[in-house]
């Protein structure tokens, strides 16, 4: 590891809608290394796609704002770099895999046109002959045929069209590469070799990833370093052994791994986290977990817990203070 | 390509008689009879019962529809009862007035319309937002009898910059093309906001925003050709209902097209020309739900496949 890619420090964001200001993301402090791949859990709404717009600095127009914090890329303080600056970064050094990739290619564009508006946009110096030649490489990189090409979306099975999104990301060869759940949306074979694709692409073109799952698998797999998101904060991070070891871990974690099926075990129930994820227009005064930790004392309910850094491993719980 | 026109082409036939025969019936079932109304009120009635025998209205229904459609189809659509002119001449004499109006009512309201409704749409709840939809929802609502009056009042009256009726020069043509073009800008515009607010939410719209285009460029690029759908039908519907005439707006300036004319002729019951008249209509407006359908095989490639099977997938 050589040195910090992404910092992120105490970044905030609200979403202000007309009945209410949503608190998504408070708090956050991040960073990732270079080549180094983060892994970011947690459930629905705790913030961790709305982490990837900050980057992006893409959140939605005059709804999502910024309101505290540092994003810091490759040595540039993103939240002072103007918008025209921004589309310089954005499918250069950072890109972006979205979800879902039934929706995410333009249906009226051929998809060799959708990989080469990337390169005529951040590789100028190339001439017409070799962009057409890199847009080949590329789609050869993904496992596609390059023949393709002139072929538009519709006509490629989800898997494939995932390959093409993952296209456009690398085609650059961008720094660092945020990858929002790129398998939840195909089916199960599909999703181990567009996982398998990632990993080998990523290891060629050294390109720090930041994956955002559900899928505690996925992340063993993949990741080199765990963080546990919820309700747009951290509330435990650490190495894949930190975690998926048998430490101690946050409560919450422990009820995350205490919800997946276990092949080897006998016990014939999960055990899910009751309760839900607290209201983000009002969060609550201290451990936002608080409401549905098992081992909850008196003091969480008032004083929101520091983070508590051991080694590799951190945990943002009262059990591990001291 | 050629196929597909060729097909639709064919397939229009039995829509123009299905029509045909429809108008044809309803006005041989309604009362009132074309010789005592050629003929006038003070027709003895041998006069009347010697024409009918001429015209052949004592044959039965079927065979004078059929008279009528053999004569039609070598482009004999018979004498008009109220002129006994050729009901084609007089058509043929009123079509350019209706296309003018049409083609800049139509061609001036889209040219607007769509770029402020794309303004609109990109600029939503900003004061420029709000003013637009205030101004298209008064648009939709003023009538456009009250709109057509109160140019004429303005600009021909007042101002004395245009004549305020009659179809004999241009400059005749300039404020009913207005009265048009404003209650059909009112439809792009909202037509287009809507359409593309709902486009600029798509996820390959962020897809592509994230590869670093520039916001003018996504919506220009990717936004506009996804929103051009809708749109394109808007427009070629209003294309089509303005051929039909616009009875409103031609009886204000005085223009003789084809709405005042199938408006007299129903009233006047001059069979041939209502026959003539709606058939025309039909017709154009099944020509131009074709060239709909050819301009969306032009933008959307998922059309272009359905509509021309073989190799499609080439742009």
């Amino acid at each position: 590891m050589t040195g910090e890619l992404l910092d992120i420090r105490g970044l905030h964001v609200v979403y202000r809608t007309l009945e209410s200001d949503v608190y998504a993301i408070n708090g956050l402090d991040l960073s990732v290394s270079e080549g180094e791949t983060l892994g970011l859990v947690g459930e629905t709404g705790a913030g961790k796609t709305t982490t990837a717009l900050s980057i992006l600095k893409l959140l939605p127009d005059r709804v999502g704002f910024i309101t505290k914090g540092e994003i810091t890329l490759d040595g540039v303080e993103l939240t002072k770099v103007s918008e025209a600056d921004m589309q310089m970064i954005r499918g250069n050094t950072v890109s972006m895999i979205f979800q879902d990739p039934m929706s995410s290619l333009n249906p009226v564009i051929p998809v060799g046109k959708q990989v080469e508006e990337v390169l005529t946009l951040h590789r100028r110096e190339l001439s017409k002959r070799e962009i057409d030649e890199q847009v080949d490489s590329i789609f050869g990189m993904v496992g596609l045929p390059p023949s393709r090409k002139h072929e538009y979306p519709h006509q490629f099975s989800g898997g494939m069209k995932q390959r093409i999104v993952i296209a456009i990301a690398l085609s650059c060869q961008p720094k660092l590469l945020l990858a929002d759940e790129p398998t939840t949306a195909l089916d199960v074979t599909i999703q181990a070799q567009v996982l398998d694709m990632m990993r080998d692409l990523k290891e060629k073109l050294r390109t720090s990833m930041i994956l955002i799952t559900h899928d505690l698998g996925v992340v063993a797999e993949l990741c080199d370093r765990v963080a546990i998101m919820y309700a747009g904060e951290i509330i435990e991070m650490g190495s894949i052994d930190d975690l998926y070891g048998t430490g101690d871990k946050h409560p919450y974690t422990e009820g995350l791994f205490g919800s997946l099926p276990s092949l080897t075990g006998d016990e014939r129930r999960l055990h899910p986290i009751d309760g839900l994820m607290p209201d983000p227009t009002s969060l609550p005064q201290g451990c936002k977990f608080y409401e549905r930790c098992p081992k909850r004392t008196g003091h969480c309910e008032a004083e929101a817990p520091a983070l508590n850094v051991s080694g590799t491993h951190s945990v943002r719980c009262r059990l591990f203070a001291g | 390509m050629a196929r597909f026109v060729f097909r639709r082409l064919l397939s229009m036939i039995p829509v123009i008689i299905g029509i045909s025969f429809i108008i044809f019936s309803i006005l041989a079932l309604t009362p009132g009879d074309p010789a005592q109304i050629i003929l006038g009120d003070g027709a003895t009635p041998e006069a009347i019962s010697e024409l009918r025998e001429q015209m052949g209205l004592n044959d039965f229904f079927i065979v004078r529809y059929i008279r009528y459609i053999a004569g039609a189809v070598r482009g004999d659509f018979g004498l008009s009862y109220r002129t006994q002119l050729p009901v084609l001449n007089e058509l043929l004499a009123r079509l350019p007035n209706t296309l003018v109006l049409a083609l800049f009512g139509v061609g001036c309201a889209a040219m607007v319309g769509v770029p402020i409704g794309i303004i609109s749409a990109v600029k939503q709840y900003t004061l420029i937002d709000n003013a637009t939809r205030v101004f298209a929802m008064v648009m939709t609502a003023i009538p456009a009898f009250w709109l057509g009056l109160m140019l004429m009042l303005a600009f021909a009256l007042k101002l004395r910059l245009v004549p305020a009726i009659g179809a004999d020069t241009w400059e005749g043509f300039i404020l009913p093309s207005v009265t048009l073009a404003i209650g059909n800008m009112a439809v792009m515009i909202r037509m287009t906001r809507s359409t593309m607010l709902e486009v600029i939410r798509e996820d390959y719209i962020r897809t592509a925003l994230a590869k670093g285009v520039s916001r003018r460029k996504v919506i220009l690029r990717h936004a506009l050709a996804n929103a051009l759908l809708p749109i394109v039908t808007t427009i070629g519907i209003n294309f089509g209902l303005q051929m039909g005439g616009a009875m409103i707006c031609e009886t204000v300036f005085s223009i003789p097209g084809l709405g005042t004319l199938i408006i007299t002729s129903v009233r006047q019951k001059d069979i041939p020309m209502v026959m003539a008249s709606v058939i025309f209509v039909a017709l154009t407006i099944s020509l131009v739900t074709l060239a709909m359908d050819l301009i969306y095989s032009f933008f959307d490639p998922r059309v272009r496949m359905q509509n021309f099977r073989k190799g499609g997938a080439r742009a």
